[in-house]
């Protein structure tokens, strides 16, 4: 019995520390950690969140890196930008999809400073490129824009005549809007609202970055107003309302590659190549394809990048 | 600085104890939300497994049905019912009640199955009908297990229940929520100890509510035999009982 549960141990051990040998192989000769790397043997890691339309936007770029023959090793569903940032600055990733409003903002708060006040694409990715570490860089911002909105039911817009978030004076009295923690804290969430239209907000905080509780809130009338992201498929698949932003309150969030800065030159070409395609009607319908039938994003970015003659 | 010594900070920071948000209000309405999930946890646990346990019958299918149900991740319930029933206290309820259940119901029909069968049949023997049994023997034997599962479903209540906060229906949890989201990790660690204390609290104060619970003439870790050589009264009840034990 002891002598059989020793070898059992002794066997545990044996494997683990062959495995970690291996591991400690694989890593020593890994040519991402070091960054530079050269040759043929060099893998591009694509990375995305865990968020169903980034994770597309990362597939488009892994499958048409892998048609220009670059092996590709993706990391998909990595989380939010806290957990998946650090892997990105200490080059393990290589691509990115990121957005560059909501990536300025979160390096800006990670330096503890206030978020930005520039809201158009061109003021924010020229603050972008100021707070990137040196060791990655953005590549052009493609026109597709995943930006948070002040988004109205259907009914709600009729009611009182909703075009743009300034009427939102006629509904009166505080507007409860359904959105995220973050949305409360942000520039362009109630502070915002109050400096640039004069209207008071509060956060219904709901926490799921615009899916179906937060719609909920607003279908059921508990809030008013619901922040749906600008490329969201259920805008269409639930008849809601983008109130139009005539004085700029939310800061573009374009669609914006984040690479390392050693990406070899045709690499970072054949992502800009998909990036041209990415406008947000061509992203709604790859999410749309993707949530609401249920196809996968790998299927969905492959019959994109056919219809597209880039495959 | 120390990130603990931050999450302290926080919860003494007057302005985190102003307004809807306040430290204090967030702590009432958890202390409301477990006390309701569990009284009406108990309120429908406690009768079932008294049943089993009196009868002896459907315990296999109650810790079936029970258990499988508390199997489903109580995020996701409270989101489907979120969506059925809309936003509010009710799903975060319904679904921290099925949390709740399984351990008052383990803790009651096991602690009416735990009584010596001879200590019925005594009681039987001396002419108690099914419902005095019940109310004078089974239930204050089984008190103190019946406090116990209590205690259990109290304990995974206080620290689920900051899940009520996804929907934004009150409670300590939406510290974390907006912590984490904000990258304000004091506001995330300070919540965390303040239900964490909650948890603490309500520990104690079952603890000693299963004690108390602990019928008179039996303490518990006394054997039987400590008590007939210690105590001249108590044993009375149990002695012809077991002189009648074949």
């Amino acid at each position: 019995m002891i002598t059989a549960t020793t070898r059992r141990l002794a066997a545990t051990i044996a494997v683990a520390s062959a495995a970690a040998v291996a591991l400690a192989g694989c890593s020593s000769s890994d040519p991402l950690s070091s960054g530079g790397g050269s040759g043929d043997s060099d893998t591009i890691v694509v990375g995305s969140q865990a968020y169903p339309s980034n994770e597309i936007i990362a597939e488009l770029y892994a499958q048409e890196l892998e048609n220009e023959g670059f092996t590709v090793k993706k990391q998909l569903n990595i989380g939010q930008r806290k957990a998946y940032w650090p892997e990105i600055e200490n080059g393990s990733i290589d691509v990115f999809p990121e957005y560059n409003g909501n990536l300025l903002n979160f390096l800006l708060q990670s330096d503890g400073e206030d978020t930005t006040t520039e809201t158009t694409t061109e003021g924010i990715n020229s603050a972008l490129a100021d707070a990137l570490p040196s060791d990655v860089k953005a590549l052009p911002s493609a026109d597709a824009s995943d930006a948070d909105t002040y988004t109205v039911t259907q009914e709600t817009a009729d009611e009182y005549g909703l075009k743009s978030i300034a009427d939102l004076e006629k509904i009166g009295g505080t507007i409860s809007i359904a959105a995220n923690p973050e949305f409360a804290t942000a520039a362009y969430g109630p502070t915002g609202l109050k400096e640039k239209y004069g209207i008071t907000g509060e956060v219904n905080q709901q926490n799921d970055s615009g899916g179906p509780l937060t719609i909920k809130a607003i279908q059921d009338g508990d809030s008013q107003v619901a922040d749906i992201y600008s490329a969201s498929a259920s805008i269409k698949t639930e008849n809601l309302v983008t109130l139009e932003d005539p004085e700029h309150l939310v800061p573009a969030n374009n669609v914006t590659p984040i690479v390392s800065e050693d990406l070899d030159a045709k690499a970072a070409d054949a992502i800009e190549r998909v990036n041209e395609l990415l406008t947000t009607d061509a992203l709604i319908e790859l999410n749309r394809q993707n949530s609401v039938e249920q196809k996968s994003a790998a299927s969905v970015a492959k019959a994109f990048l056919q219809d597209n003659d880039l495959l | 600085m120390n990130l603990f010594a931050q999450g302290f900070a926080w919860i003494f920071d007057p302005a985190n104890n102003v307004g809807p948000n306040a430290i204090g209000v967030r702590l009432l309405e958890h202390v409301w939300i477990t006390l309701l999930t569990v009284a009406i946890a108990v309120v429908i646990a406690v009768p079932i497994g008294l049943l089993i346990g009196h009868t002896g019958k459907g315990r296999s299918l109650a810790v079936g049905v029970s258990g499988g149900i508390r199997a489903l991740p109580t995020l996701g319930l409270l989101t489907l019912l979120a969506l059925w029933i809309g936003l509010g206290v009710q799903a975060p309820i319904i679904s921290l009640v099925i949390l709740a259940i399984p351990s008052v119901l383990a803790g009651t029909y096991s602690g009416v199955e735990a009584i010596d069968r001879v200590t019925v049949d005594a009681a039987r023997a001396q002419g108690m009908t099914p419902w005095q049994i019940l109310g004078r023997v089974e239930v204050p034997l089984a008190l103190p297990l019946i406090v116990g599962g209590i205690r259990a479903a109290v304990l995974q209540v206080v620290a689920t229940a900051t899940l009520v906060a996804y929907i934004n229906a009150g409670g300590l949890g939406g510290y974390a929520f907006s912590g984490i989201a904000n990258q304000d990790y004091a506001e995330v660690l300070g919540g965390s100890i303040v239900v964490i204390a909650l948890a603490i609290a309500f520990e104690i104060v079952f603890a000693a509510l299963q004690r108390l619970a602990v019928p008179a003439g039996l303490s518990a870790g006394e054997t039987r035999r400590n008590r007939r050589s210690t105590r001249s009264s108590a044993p009375r009840a149990s002695t012809p009982v077991e002189g009648t034990h074949p």
